[in-house]
């Protein structure tokens, strides 16, 4: 009986799976392969925006798989250079669009880091209360999409349909649907809606629901968990040495959550759990457990809004601008602040030369550090299972490019 | 030849309004208002009852709908997506981005002011990012476009 | 660990090539995340970044940031921002170079993320980084001409065909 052979054969033995396949049903020997260059372009339904993967193959078999990004490259860092503190944060919503509240509030901290500014407590129940809101919101687009792409056309549109709740809300309280300029620096640009305590309170019973609906539809779907386990497995010592952060980085076991590991804002006064991947259907660290950290952390930032309504701060009349300075010149110097978004660990890094406009400002965006670990995590699969693995990763073009 | 002309009319009401009514999209989201494109597709907006169905190839399409930022780097490629979709083709440019540079207009070395300098627009639909409603009727503004079209006239 | 007491173990290790400590003042958070010691011999930044993450009570097994600055007199200097999961204390290492002569070593074998750092570092404030595996541009073009993020970068006028200014 001819000899087992180990089936993918790939350059890089550590990250490939090895799957034993009998001889009687592939011999690869007899067949001559060589290899092959496929362009995954910058338009495809599955990229997320514009990404271009130049991806070699072996047959249907990863060899080696390198991202082509600067499609969306619109010069952020210079524009810092041009504008006022102020005047940065509209900039600052369109880097990652999906989750604009939380870069906005990234940028806010940063700055008020950088002029020892303190803002009312009122003013930081508002901010966690739309950050929140906002990481459910984004968590919503990366499942909903991460379906589409896998070939579940459903959850796209009850998670789109729970989302238009939310945006409901932003809309109300700062009149944009998607991108705010609301989080200013020392402050927020508008106060809450009356109305928007009482919508939150009705919102969180309905998606408790979608959020149920969503798991049975999708997460525990014999063919979506066919399709995401044991594939793009991540170790966690490579994931550190690499730079991850956010669910990419839970989804290796590690617990490490910037709300709890490095504090701001009212987070130290809130319970909630750091959720970790556990290799539930397959091995740790592959994409179902990332999309696992995801569903809990969507579950967890709903306990979070509950606990903010049972805390609010009802009878507080404090304007939201009174700690806004009059003028913000920040005193020379630099700071690296960072904040946990939903896709990871987001940092700014200001300098600073006692000017009105910041003097540098650089932008350490979770996705573009998450994205640089696609090639190690994707060898040795197949070509469908790479669409898998980059819909795992949860990217946003707009903060890789920048 | 009267009898020609009226027939030749009837027929292009015909061709228009088959025309109008299925105009599939290509899906090309560039930036944030590919977002709102998708929320515009979505149950909410839903722009599948104009018709509007999204499909992955440029060669099976009518309209392109530029949703976000065009950058140097990519204006060749947008270039190249025109030229592979068939007659007769329309472009929508969504948001500001694709309009006149969006709010990238001063310090943008990366990205091209307006997407009318590489290709030809039918439709400008404004804001940043416009709301899936505007988009909406950008669309049935080049459905009355298309409506008016003849192959006799220019 | 106190970051001055991490700066003393560095000046007692490397000597006079580790230079002096900058700390920030505006606020308790500024104090800890913008203070940075400067690396005086760029050529033994891999050394220091080795001895970083591999003596037991430092460990900084993660690079957050490694950022690039144009100093406006002619120097150029590459900004490391690191940190330990395990021990929980960050640092921060400054390193200046000339810009007409800016080479750096490259601390990828240290740590994988600063692979696409430094590439985005050449890209934009034309670094080199030695004995990088792959140093191309990451987000602009191969032709592209110049390095955007230096404070003398002139705005191409036509680019390929295309007008670039409004």
């Amino acid at each position: 009986m001819p000899e087992v052979l180990r089936y993918p054969v790939s350059r890089n033995e550590q990250h490939a799976p090895a799957k034993v396949v009998p001889a009687e049903i592939v011999e690869p020997r007899r067949l001559k392969t060589e290899e092959m260059v496929l362009n995954i372009g910058p338009q495809h339904p599955s990229t997320h925006g514009v990404l271009r993967l130049e991806v070699v193959l072996d047959g249907e078999m990863v060899v080696d798989c390198v991202p082509h990004l600067g499609y969306l490259h619109r010069c952020f860092e210079k524009h810092t250079e041009a504008m006022t503190y102020p005047q940065v944060v509209p900039y600052v919503d369109r880097m990652d669009y999906l989750a604009a509240m939380n870069s906005d509030h990234g940028y806010a901290l940063a700055v008020e880091r950088l002029m020892g500014v303190e803002v009312p407590r009122k003013v930081e129940f508002i901010r966690v209360l739309f950050a929140e809101l906002q990481r459910i919101a984004s968590h919503l687009v990366a499942v909903g999409t991460y379906g589409l792409d896998i070939g579940a056309f459903t959850p796209f549109l009850y998670c789109f349909r729970d989302r238009e709740d939310i945006l409901e809300m932003f809309e109300k309280t700062c009149g944009a649907r998607l991108l705010y300029n609301y989080i200013w620096v020392g402050g927020l640009s508008h106060d809450l809606h009356p109305d928007v305590l009482s919508m939150c309170k009705a919102f969180i019973k309905k998606n408790r629901a979608t959020h149920k609906e969503v798991n049975d539809l999708l997460t525990f779907n014999k063919i979506f968990v066919e399709r995401t386990a044991n594939i793009g497995v991540l170790r966690a010592d490579v994931a550190i040495n690499g730079g991850a952060s956010g669910p990419m980085l839970r989804g290796s076991g590690v617990k490490w959550d910037l709300r709890r590991d490095d504090p701001y804002s009212i987070y130290p006064e809130l319970q909630f759990d750091v959720c970790v991947g556990d290799g539930k259907f397959g091995t740790l660290g592959d994409c179902f457990d990332r999309h696992w950290v995801r569903m809990l952390e969507w579950e967890q930032s709903l306990n979070i809004l509950e606990q903010l309504l049972e805390k609010w701060p009802q009878d507080d009349k404090t304007d939201v601008q009174s700690a806004v300075p009059k003028r913000i010149k920040p005193a020379a110097g630099e700071i690296y602040s960072r904040t946990e978004n939903p896709r990871g660990e987001l940092g700014f890094y200001i300098v600073s030369k006692d000017g009105i406009n910041p003097y540098r400002c650089k932008v350490r965006s979770p996705a573009f550090v998450n994205l640089s670990l696609l090639p190690v995590v994707s060898r040795g699969y197949l070509v469908a299972d790479l669409i898998a693995i980059l819909g795992s990763v949860d990217i946003v073009l707009g903060e890789v490019d920048r | 030849m009267e009898s020609g002309n009226v027939l030749i009319t009837g027929m292009e009401t015909l061709f228009n309004w088959a025309r109008l009514s299925s105009l599939w999209q290509m899906g090309f989201g560039l930036a944030c208002c590919a977002i709102e494109m998708m929320a515009a597709s979505a149950s909410h907006y839903d722009m599948m009852r104009f018709g509007v169905i999204p499909r992955p190839s440029p060669r099976q399409s009518d309209i392109m709908i530029i949703s976000g930022t065009v950058t140097l780097k990519m204006a060749s490629r947008v270039k190249i997506l025109y030229e592979q979709m068939p007659d007769p083709k329309y472009i929508i440019s969504m948001g500001s981005c694709s309009n006149c540079g969006g709010p990238y207009w001063e310090h943008g070395y990366h990205v091209l002011k307006g997407v009318d300098r590489v290709i030809p627009v039918d439709v400008y639909v404004p804001g940043c990012p416009p709301r899936p409603e505007a988009l909406l009727e950008g669309l049935m503004k080049l459905q009355e476009k298309v409506r008016t079209q003849s192959l006799a006239r220019a | 660990m106190d970051q001055t007491a991490i700066h003393g173990q560095l000046q007692r290790a490397f000597g006079d090539q580790v230079g002096e400590w900058h700390e920030m003042k505006p606020s308790a958070y500024a104090t800890r995340y913008g203070s940075y010691a400067d690396v005086k011999n760029v050529d033994y930044l891999r050394d220091v970044c080795l001895f970083l993450r591999d003596e037991p009570e430092l460990q900084f097994d993660n690079l957050m940031l490694l950022s690039t600055l144009d100093n406006g007199d002619g120097t150029l200097s590459a900004v490391y921002h690191l940190e330990s999961t395990k021990h929980k204390h960050t640092f921060a290492l400054k390193a200046t170079v000339q810009a007409g002569h800016a080479k750096v070593p490259s601390v990828t074998s240290v740590w994988t993320s600063a692979n696409w750092h430094e590439r985005e570092g050449w890209d934009m404030m034309g670094i080199e980084f030695t004995g990088h595996p792959d140093l191309r541009r990451i987000l602009l073009d191969e032709e592209y001409p110049g390095h955007p993020l230096r404070k003398d970068f002139k705005v191409p006028e036509f680019y390929h065909g295309m007008k670039v200014p409004y």
